[in-house]
């Protein structure tokens, strides 16, 4: 058989085109295209994509079932380990994870692993949505009761094995919305909203009540949800608050955090003001500070509300940066402009105290920190303005404090994170936690790959065997 | 959806609500607030609780009619429903034994004045309450605050009813006369406010207010609320509301609270448009 070095491509909406409007970049494969990608799979023996993978998908399985034109197969495969693949399909970093460890990477291009995870799940929800679906197999009722702190990634993904365990499955959402990060950060163009409904709302047919305009913590506590019936908790309330850098006239008006400026857009949809009443500064020259996936996410959403010019300012240089690399490619395709090794030092502002321009600095690598990446240092002397009427800030987050205040002897981290064990068991019995909140931000996956060992953890508490 | 049990128009401008909301009702406590979405395309404001009653999971509201939103939520009448209702957010007031206590409202802002002195009576605070409105035609709650205070002095910016001036000719007549005053709380106009820091600082007499920044997440995670408290970042729902106002750059908090002047100006006018409403004056 001849082999495909190269991977099928996937259309995509022109950046001229895409640079104006929310709808999704890419455009997903054909059935065609689907199988012939498919087929690109050698079936090895040692499939070490499945272990690249957070939750362990059966990759080579369902691949396979693709190339046999056995969707409804390919689907039951991916629902096994995943409850939410039209969303990972999408965002899952798969070049670092499952296509990173891909045997026809040795030769060529990996198979497109993400891609062919899309495709079987936007075929699932068009038959969902033509009434066409079997709901994933559950175990019978055994009568216990599990909240779920947070509708985000990782408290899905442990609602949705446990509700397939026979469990009593409750979520608390603080947003008049579910999906946490997935709907307040993830763009729409990256991540079209209905999707996450859809998959959410599988998930509620399966029996998962979800309880929204509730903020553990506040309006009720983890000792009162088990006072109250739960036998268990699961907190997966995500990263927390942005951190900002701490320079001069970092609090004038027009300077976001990237929380800030997304969840407008994104959950609060400002960005169909006054459609929608909330509002957002409506820019022209913009700066966006860091260079992880929510500074591109940033960056690429000032441009779609129309800045005219937008600067992506970055202290390390390009190969440090922690956006995917697709991320970073489809920035640079709609003209982000970047500014690497380069940092601000103080904003400027005008009579009305809104910011008016960015001072930076130029910066040069040295040696290598604790991050194993090489630490930055400014070049004295080498000072610079950008005019600019808006800034966001993308460099990270710090863990929200409420929870762990709230909750007699539960154990956090240097850093105010939750501490787990490596079975995601906390220091208090029959509570539970994982993704960001327990590890600090990190993605999507890891998060959903946290939450499903959770469940698996809670079960196994709830019988006895923890 | 968030059932309103009562609608009260108190002064012009000014309206009264009583929503169900049985979880909220159950911790509420002086110093907390809620954020209320009208409906699905709304927007996010947080409104400061005015009273809760933990029996019948009823708590109370006290708006100010501004933009669209506010004039949005005064159209709503009883039986209709909110959208959602999140809270009680924010740390609860610290509240304590302190002795000789001056609580100073202003305007909206002496509705949450309201719970907050009837606990600092409970606690065995002898309370002061200063409370400052525009004119005789806007004064709201005068009975309800003389009930748990133990003297109650009135304002009014143009003298048509109790004193002439502002609250803070009160509160430095008050420290002029060499009155001990252990613990100060405002809860105003940020510029209010501003000015009770700059009189009660003179003679380090600790002041708490209750910053009413801009905010979108009111749970931690969004930063929309940052304000400047002793040179460092902090977070309105995280933090706060409540702050020593000493410590607070108000400057900094009146010039945030203006980002939106415009597009305030652009929602409200096509909401009036829309609907035929004209301003009642």
């Amino acid at each position: 058989m001849k082999i495909n070095k190269k991977q099928t491509p996937m259309k995509e909406q022109p950046p001229e085109v895409r640079k104006h409007n929310f709808n999704e970049v890419p455009l997903g494969y054909s059935k065609e295209e689907a199988i012939l990608e498919a087929s690109r799979c050698l079936q090895c023996p040692t499939h070490p994509c499945i272990d690249g993978c957070p939750v362990h998908i059966n990759i080579p399985g369902f691949i396979k079932a693709i190339r046999e034109n056995n969707m409804q197969l390919a689907i039951d495969i991916i629902h096994q380990s995943n409850s939410l693949p039209a969303v990972t399909g999408r965002v899952c970093p798969q070049e670092d994870q499952c296509q990173a460890v891909c045997v026809m990477g040795k030769i060529g291009d990996p198979v497109a692993i993400g891609r062919l995870e899309r495709y079987v799940a936007d075929w699932d929800l068009d038959n969902r949505r033509k009434g066409e679906f079997k709901l994933p197999k559950k175990e019978k009722p055994n009568g216990k009761r599990v909240a779920i702190v947070g509708s985000g990634p990782s408290g899905l993904a442990c609602a949705g094995d446990l509700i397939k365990k026979g469990y009593d499955v409750t979520i608390f959402e603080g947003f008049h919305k579910t999906g946490g990060v997935l709907v307040y950060g993830i763009p729409e163009f990256r991540l079209p909203k209905s999707i996450v409904h859809e998959e959410i709302n599988l998930l509620e047919k399966l029996g998962i009540k979800i309880v929204t305009d509730v903020l553990i913590g506040r309006t009720m506590t983890i000792p009162e949800l088990l006072n109250n019936g739960f036998d268990a908790v699961f907190i997966g309330a995500g990263a927390g608050l942005p951190r900002f850098m701490h320079i001069p006239g970092e609090n004038l008006a027009g300077i976001y955090s990237a929380n800030e400026f997304l969840t407008r857009v994104n959950l609060m949809k400002a960005y169909k003001f006054p459609e929608y009443d909330t509002p957002i500064k409506k820019a022209k020259r913009v700066a966006v500070i860091g260079g992880g996936n929510v500074a591109m996410d940033s960056a690429r959403t000032a441009l779609r509300l129309g800045a005219e010019h937008v600067y992506l300012i970055y202290r390390r240089s390009r190969k440090e940066m922690p956006a995917r690399e697709e991320e970073i490619y489809h920035a640079e395709e709609e003209g982000i402009e970047f500014n690497l090794l380069t940092n601000p030092v103080r904003y400027i502002g005008d009579e009305r105290g809104f910011v008016k321009s960015a001072e930076c600095i130029k910066m040069q690598l040295g040696e290598k920190d604790a991050s194993g990446r090489r630490r930055p240092i400014p070049i004295e002397g080498s000072e610079f303005t950008i005019d600019v009427d808006q800034v966001i800030v993308a460099i990270g987050t710090t863990p929200n404090p409420i929870i762990p205040r709230t909750t007699a002897g539960l154990k956090t981290g240097r850093h105010g994170t939750i501490w787990a064990d490596e079975n995601g068991a906390t220091s208090v019995k029959g509570v539970f936690a994982g993704g960001d909140i327990v590890t600090g931000a990190a993605t999507v996956i890891t998060a959903m790959g946290a939450g499903r060992k959770a469940a698996d953890s809670i079960d196994k508490y709830l019988r006895g065997k923890l | 959806m968030f059932k309103i049990l009562e609608k009260q128009k108190l002064v012009p401008k000014i309206e009264l609500m009583q929503i169900e909301a049985p979880l909220v009702a159950k911790k509420a406590e002086p110093g907390q607030f809620v954020v209320i979405r009208v409906n699905e395309n709304g927007e996010r404001i947080p409104l400061t609780i005015a009273d809760f009653d933990r029996n019948k999971g009823v708590i109370t509201i006290v708006f100010q009619k501004v933009g669209k939103t506010t004039h949005l939520l005064a159209t709503k009448n009883k039986g209709d429903v909110i959208a959602d209702v999140l809270g009680p957010l924010g740390n609860p007031s610290e509240i304590n034994h302190f002795g000789k206590v001056v609580c100073i409202g202003g305007g909206v802002g002496v509705a949450p004045i309201y719970p907050l002195a009837r606990k600092l009576k409970k606690n065995g605070n002898e309370v002061t309450t200063i409370v400052g409105y525009r004119s005789k035609d806007y004064v709201f709650w005068e009975e309800r605050i003389r009930n748990v205070s133990d003297r109650v002095f009135v304002a009014t910016n143009d003298g048509s009813y109790g004193e002439k001036g502002f609250v803070t000719d009160i509160l430095k007549r008050l420290m002029d006369r060499g009155e001990r005053i252990d613990r100060v709380f405002a809860i105003g106009p940020a510029i209010m406010m501003k000015v009770v820091c700059d009189v009660t600082r003179e003679k380090a007499i600790k002041t708490m207010v209750s910053l009413n920044s801009l905010m979108v997440c009111g749970m931690g995670m969004c930063g929309a609320c940052r304000v400047i408290v002793g040179g460092e970042t902090k977070f309105t729902c995280a933090d706060g509301p409540d702050f020593d106002g000493h410590l607070v750059d108000f400057n900094i908090l009146m010039e945030r609270l203006n980002t939106y002047k415009e597009e305030e100006k652009i929602s409200f006018e096509k909401w009036k448009e829309e609907v035929g409403y004209y301003e009642d004056k």
